[in-house]
C-alpha cells in the first residue's frame, strides 16, 4: 500500500477525493494507531484515492479550547486552516469525533469550509454503496456487541445511526446499554480531561462505564473514538474482563471482516 | 356594600400586579447584567423551539410517567387563567359568573374541565410531594438544594394544591346555593367534580354557604395574586421564563464551543504580522473569559433564572454521577444567587461596585469546573433549554487565560500542543511513522 500526503499529490498536480485528517491520537497513540491503519486499509481496498496531510497536520486545537485556553486553539485552528486551504481542500474524512467537531462546526467561522465526515457516517455510505462487502460467515456473526456513543459523534452532532448501520453490516447481536444514544455516558475522557487526572470522586467516569459495558454481557465493545477507545479499555482491565471482552473501533471491525 | 367588596378588589389587585410588575423588571436588570449577545437569527426555528419544548413539553416526555404528571400541572396553570379572566372580572364588576350567561350550556363544560384539571394538578403535585419528600428520589434531595431550595419546592406545592382544594369548594358551596335557588346564585348545571361533594354540605344554613362560597373566593384569588408574587422569589418563575428560554436556545450543534473574536483577531496578527499595519490598535484591553455575572451573556443569566432546579442535568453529569463535586444544577443556582446579589447592590446604591466577591471561587469553584468533560450530557437533559457548559467553559477560560491557573498536567498539554502540534511530547516528525510502516 502507498500512502500519499496532499504534498505528492499536489506536486503532482492531482488531487485526491478525501483528506484523511488522522489526528494526535491516531498519529501518536500505539492503540488508536492500528485504527488508522485499519482506516487506511478499507480506503485502499475500495479505491478510495486519499491523502493525509502526513507532518504537516497540527492539532485541532479541541483539548486547548475546551481546557479554556483560546490562544492555543486558535494558533493550531488558523494554521491547520492555511494549510488546508492552501490545498484547496474540500473533503475530509476522521476518526476521531473530536477532530471531526471542531473541523466541522468550528473553523467555519474561522475561515476554514469543508466537508467534514466521520468515518462511521463514511463507512456507511460505503457499505451502503455496495463498495464495502463483508464475509459471508465472519468472526463476529452472533456475537454479542455492544455499541458506546462518543459524546461528540453522538450528543455533540447528533449521530447515532450511522454507527450503529455499520455494526449491523457485522452481522451481531448489537446489545444496548442502560445509558446509551442521548442518554450516552461519556468515556472520562472528554473536555481535556484525557490530559489530566480526575478530580476526586467515588470512582472514575471509565470504571462506572467499563462496568455498564460489561454488565451488558457483549464480548465485544465497539467504539468510535481513540479516547473512548483507551478509557473503556482500562474500564475493562479494571472489572477484570480484558480477557473476555474486546475494546474495537467499528473500523477495525469493518477491515477484519471485508472481503 | 358591594361597593366595598369591589374597591378591596380593585387595590388587591392593583397592588399585586404593580409588585409583580416591580420584581420583574429589576429581574429583567439583572438578566442585562450580562454581556450582550444577538440570538434573534431563524425565527422560525426558534418558533419551533418554544412551541416543541415549552408548550409541547418534548423534553420532558424523556420520562413518560412524571412527564405526564407535569403536563397536568402545567395544562392545568395554562387553562385555569381562563377561569381566573373570570374571576378577576367578576371581582371588579362585582358580578358571580359573568361568563354563564354569555356561554349557556358550554359554561358547566368548561367549568367541568377546569375541575377536572383541578383534580388532576392535586393529585400531581401530591405525588410530587411524596416522591420529593418519601420517596426521596435522588436527584430531588441532593446537597445544593439544602435548605431554602427543598422548602421552596414544597411551598410551591403545598400552595398550588391549596388553591385548587379552595377552587372546589367554593364550587359545591355555590352549587349547594344554585339547588336551593338562592337567588344571587344562579343555576349553571352540575359541575362535574364538586357536583359528587354537594350532600357533605347538605346540613349547612344558607348563610354558612354563602360564607364558604365567598370566603373560597376571596382566598382563592389572593392566593393566586400572592402566588403571583412569590414566583419571582422562587425557582417556579420557569412557568414564565421556559417560554423565553426557549426561544432563544442555541440553535447550532452542541460540540461548537462560541469563538473568541479577540483572540481570533490577536492570533492572526501574530501569524501574519504584515496585517498588523493596516489594522488600528485595540481601544482596551478585552477580557478573557467570565469570573462573574456580569462577564457572561445575558442568555446565560436567563438560563439561570429559568432554571427549576429539577436535576435532570446534575443525574445525567458523568462527573456527578461518579461522585465528584460538580454539579451542573448548582452551577445555575449559583448564577442565578450571584445575579441577585449583584441586582440588589445596585438597588440599593445605584451601580454595581466590587464587593469582594465573584462568582468564581465564592460560589463555583476550581474544582468542580476542572471536573466537566463538556459532554454535553446536561445541555442535552434540560427541558428548558438551559446550557450550564457554556458557563463551564467560559470560567474555564478566565482561569487559563487570565489567571494563567490550570493543573500542572494541562499546562504540559499546552506546551506540548504549542511546540510539538499534539497534546503528548511526541516529535512532529513521526506523526506520519504509521504510514510509513504501511507503506512497507
Amino acid at each position: 500500500m502507498q500512502i500519499k500526503t496532499m504534498a505528492e499529490y499536489f506536486a503532482n498536480g492531482e488531487t485526491p477525493e478525501i483528506l484523511f485528517w488522522v489526528g494526535c491520537a491516531g498519529s501518536f497513540d500505539q492503540r488508536a494507531q492500528k485504527i488508522t491503519k485499519a482506516f487506511a486499509t478499507i480506503l485502499d481496498k475500495v479505491g478510495v484515492r486519499f491523502a493525509i496531510l502526513g507532518k504537516e497536520e497540527s492539532c485541532t486545537g479541541d483539548p486547548a479550547r475546551r481546557a479554556g485556553n483560546e490562544f492555543i486553539f486558535q494558533m493550531m485552528a488558523q494554521n491547520n486552516i492555511a494549510v488546508l486551504n492552501g490545498y484547496e481542500v474540500k473533503k475530509i474524512v476522521t476518526a476521531c469525533p473530536h477532530c471531526f467537531n471542531t473541523l466541522r462546526n468550528e473553523y467555519p467561522e474561522l475561515g476554514g469550509h469543508y466537508e467534514v465526515i466521520h468515518h462511521a457516517t463514511y463507512l456507511q455510505q460505503l457499505i451502503d454503496d455496495g463498495k464495502i462487502r463483508m464475509q459471508e460467515s465472519g468472526s463476529f456473526k452472533g456475537r454479542k456487541i455492544t455499541y458506546h456513543d462518543s459524546c461528540y459523534l453522538g450528543r455533540a452532532n447528533n449521530i447515532y445511526e450511522a454507527p450503529r448501520k455499520v455494526l449491523e453490516a457485522l452481522d451481531a447481536e448489537l446489545v444496548e446499554m442502560k445509558r446509551c444514544k442521548s442518554n450516552g455516558l461519556c468515556c472520562g475522557a472528554g473536555g481535556a480531561q484525557m490530559f489530566k487526572e480526575e478530580e476526586k470522586g467515588t470512582t472514575r467516569i471509565n470504571f462506572e462505564r467499563g462496568r455498564e459495558a460489561v454488565d451488558t454481557g457483549a464480548s465485544v465493545i465497539a467504539a468510535n473514538c481513540p479516547f473512548c477507545m483507551t478509557m473503556l479499555t482500562d474500564g475493562v482491565k479494571e472489572q477484570g474482563k480484558e480477557d473476555n471482552v474486546q475494546v474495537l473501533d467499528i473500523a477495525e471491525m469493518i477491515a477484519q471482516q471485508m472481503v | 356594600m358591594h361597593i366595598i367588596q369591589e374597591l378591596l378588589f380593585v387595590i388587591a389587585f392593583g397592588i399585586a400586579v404593580y409588585l409583580f410588575y416591580r420584581k420583574a423588571r429589576q429581574i429583567r436588570q439583572n438578566i442585562l447584567l450580562g454581556r450582550d449577545v444577538s440570538l434573534n437569527d431563524d425565527p422560525a426555528a426558534r418558533w419551533k423551539n418554544v412551541l416543541l419544548l415549552a408548550f409541547g413539553q418534548k423534553k420532558m416526555f424523556r420520562n413518560p410517567l412524571v412527564a405526564v404528571l407535569h403536563f397536568f400541572v402545567y395544562a392545568g396553570f395554562l387553562i385555569i387563567n381562563v377561569e381566573i379572566l373570570e374571576i378577576i372580572l367578576d371581582g371588579i364588576l362585582g358580578k358571580h359568573r359573568l361568563f354563564a350567561p354569555l356561554l349557556g350550556s358550554l359554561y358547566p363544560v368548561l367549568i367541568g374541565c377546569f375541575e377536572i384539571l383541578a383534580a388532576l394538578v392535586t393529585i400531581g403535585c401530591a405525588i410530587f410531594l411524596v416522591r420529593r419528600n418519601i420517596v426521596k428520589v435522588k436527584r430531588l434531595n441532593q446537597h445544593e438544594l439544602d435548605g431554602w431550595p427543598r422548602s421552596d419546592a414544597n411551598y410551591i406545592l403545598v400552595t398550588e394544591i391549596v388553591l385548587m382544594l379552595l377552587f372546589l369548594t367554593m364550587n359545591t358551596a355555590d352549587q349547594a346555593l344554585q339547588l336551593r335557588g338562592h337567588e344571587h346564585y344562579i343555576n349553571t348545571g352540575t359541575f362535574w367534580v364538586s357536583g359528587y361533594f354537594v350532600p357533605l354540605f347538605s346540613g349547612l344554613s344558607d348563610g354558612a354557604l354563602i360564607g364558604i362560597e365567598r370566603g373560597c373566593w376571596w382566598l382563592h384569588i389572593l392566593g393566586i395574586l400572592a402566588f403571583l408574587n412569590y414566583l419571582p422569589y422562587s425557582k417556579h418563575l420557569h412557568i414564565i421564563l421556559a417560554f423565553p428560554n426557549a426561544y432563544y436556545a442555541d440553535l447550532r450543534p452542541k460540540g461548537k464551543v462560541e469563538n473568541m473574536p479577540a483572540v481570533q483577531k490577536e492570533v492572526q496578527l501574530m501569524l501574519q504580522p504584515e496585517l498588523a499595519a493596516a489594522e488600528a490598535p485595540a481601544a482596551d484591553i478585552p477580557k478573557f473569559g467570565a469570573k462573574d455575572v456580569p462577564d457572561l451573556t445575558w442568555k446565560n443569566v436567563l438560563d439561570a433564572y429559568s432554571c427549576t432546579e429539577c436535576g435532570r442535568c446534575t443525574a445525567a453529569c458523568p462527573a456527578n454521577i461518579t461522585g465528584k463535586k460538580l454539579s451542573p444544577r448548582k452551577i445555575m443556582m449559583d448564577t442565578r444567587d450571584r445575579a441577585e446579589e449583584i441586582g440588589l447592590q445596585i438597588a440599593k446604591s445605584g451601580s454595581f461596585t466590587e464587593d469582594g466577591k465573584t462568582l468564581l471561587r465564592d460560589y463555583i469553584t476550581e474544582e468542580e469546573l476542572r471536573a466537566c468533560t463538556s459532554c454535553n450530557a446536561c445541555v442535552q437533559e434540560c427541558p428548558v433549554s438551559i446550557n450550564p457548559l457554556h458557563i463551564i467553559l467560559q470560567l474555564r477560560r478566565h482561569l487559563v487565560m487570565e489567571e494563567s491557573s490550570a493543573p500542572q498536567e494541562w499546562n504540559m498539554m499546552f506546551s506540548n500542543i504549542e511546540n510539538n502540534m499534539a497534546p503528548w511530547k511526541m516529535s512532529p516528525d513521526d506523526r506520519d511513522k504509521w504510514a510509513v510502516e504501511m507503506n512497507g
